[in-house]
């Protein structure tokens, strides 16, 4: 009897260490999290011994049903923003976020007052007589080339 | 108006200066969020013994806690300045013996000698994860309170030891307990 409700609590505490971890959940936090040892791999793709002890880190989370947020809290506390591979929103990372699109408006500024300089430097062309310009091209056509 | 042509070259080379000012810097080095931060708790045992090792044990006194190991090369490096500030009393000096088998690490401690009061053995890496440790060596500077005042991403050099640790040790020893 207690040998069969030892194995019984064993199978139970077995079973609740090996409650399945969503994939999809697991794949999706671990590509949005990068492994600081090689830095352009995520913790989901790099086989360096830090990634897997995170990874196995992450699964223990997610068993434990941390939300997302709480599980990037939890990374960020021990290795910083960085970690993220995307940098959350506040001042020291404006210029990350806002200054591309800052940079490409002015260019598109600077573009647009240049166009509109050069339409406005063309000025139309000088008046000319149309008789004279008739004949300009009569005599154009009546003697090719330069005149010997 | 006349000199807008100027604007993009201007553009362009001030784009060069601030791409230039990040080649300058190491991206190793990542500020650790822990700088400022009461140091996360431990709980394990001593290197050689089976005394208890808590995070109570580097309070009281100013503390570098330097994560090492015997299969790390570059620990290697810094080994002699340790060994030196040791002996010359300088700072206590506790060790995490991160990820390594406890007879090896023993026997790397004779062979290049020992300056850690004690080393806490993490063989799992699970408080090398709580500290964020992600290269070996780092050294932690803590002050008496057990919170960490700085933090050095791989191997104490002469020049850092000299121009920062110190300084920062001398401050911290200062500080009214």
């Amino acid at each position: 009897m207690r040998w069969s409700l030892m194995a019984l609590v064993t199978l139970l505490a077995l079973g609740v260490h090996a409650a399945p971890v969503d994939p999809e959940r697991m794949r999706a936090l671990s590509e949005e999290l990068r492994c600081l040892v090689c830095q352009n791999q995520s913790i989901a793709e790099s086989q360096a011994p830090l990634a897997q002890d995170l990874r196995e880190e992450l699964e223990r989370l997610i068993r434990e049903g941390k939300t997302d947020a709480e599980i990037r809290n939890w990374m960020v506390a021990r290795y910083g923003d960085f970690v993220l591979y995307r940098p959350p929103l506040r001042p020291r990372t404006w210029a990350l976020w806002f200054g591309p699109p800052v940079l490409v408006l002015l260019g598109l500024l600077l573009i647009w007052a240049l166009i509109r300089r050069q339409g406005r430097s063309q000025s139309p062309l000088p008046d000319i007589d149309e008789r004279q310009l008739q004949a300009a091209l009569k005599n154009t056509s009546q003697h090719p080339g330069p005149p010997e | 108006m006349r000199y807008l042509w100027g604007v993009p070259i201007v553009a362009v080379v001030a784009m060069i200066w601030v791409l230039a000012q990040g080649l300058k810097l190491d991206p190793s080095e990542i500020e650790s969020p822990l700088v400022g931060q009461p140091a996360p708790e431990l709980r394990s045992t001593r290197l050689g013994d089976a005394q208890a090792a808590t995070l109570n044990d580097l309070r009281g006194e100013v503390t570098l806690f330097n994560v090492w190991a015997s299969w790390c090369v570059a620990c290697r490096q810094e080994h002699p300045l340790l060994n030196a500030l040791a002996r010359q009393g300088v700072v206590r000096i506790v060790g995490l013996n991160y990820k390594d088998a406890p007879d090896e690490a023993q026997a790397w401690l004779q062979r290049l000698g020992n300056p850690y009061a004690w080393s806490v053995v993490d063989p799992t890496g699970r408080i090398g994860i709580d500290y964020g440790v992600y290269g070996v060596p780092e050294t932690f500077v803590m002050d008496r309170q057990g919170i960490i005042r700085a933090k050095r991403i791989g191997p104490i050099t002469a020049d850092y030891l000299e121009q920062q640790l110190l300084p920062l040790v001398r401050e911290l020893q200062a500080e009214p307990s």
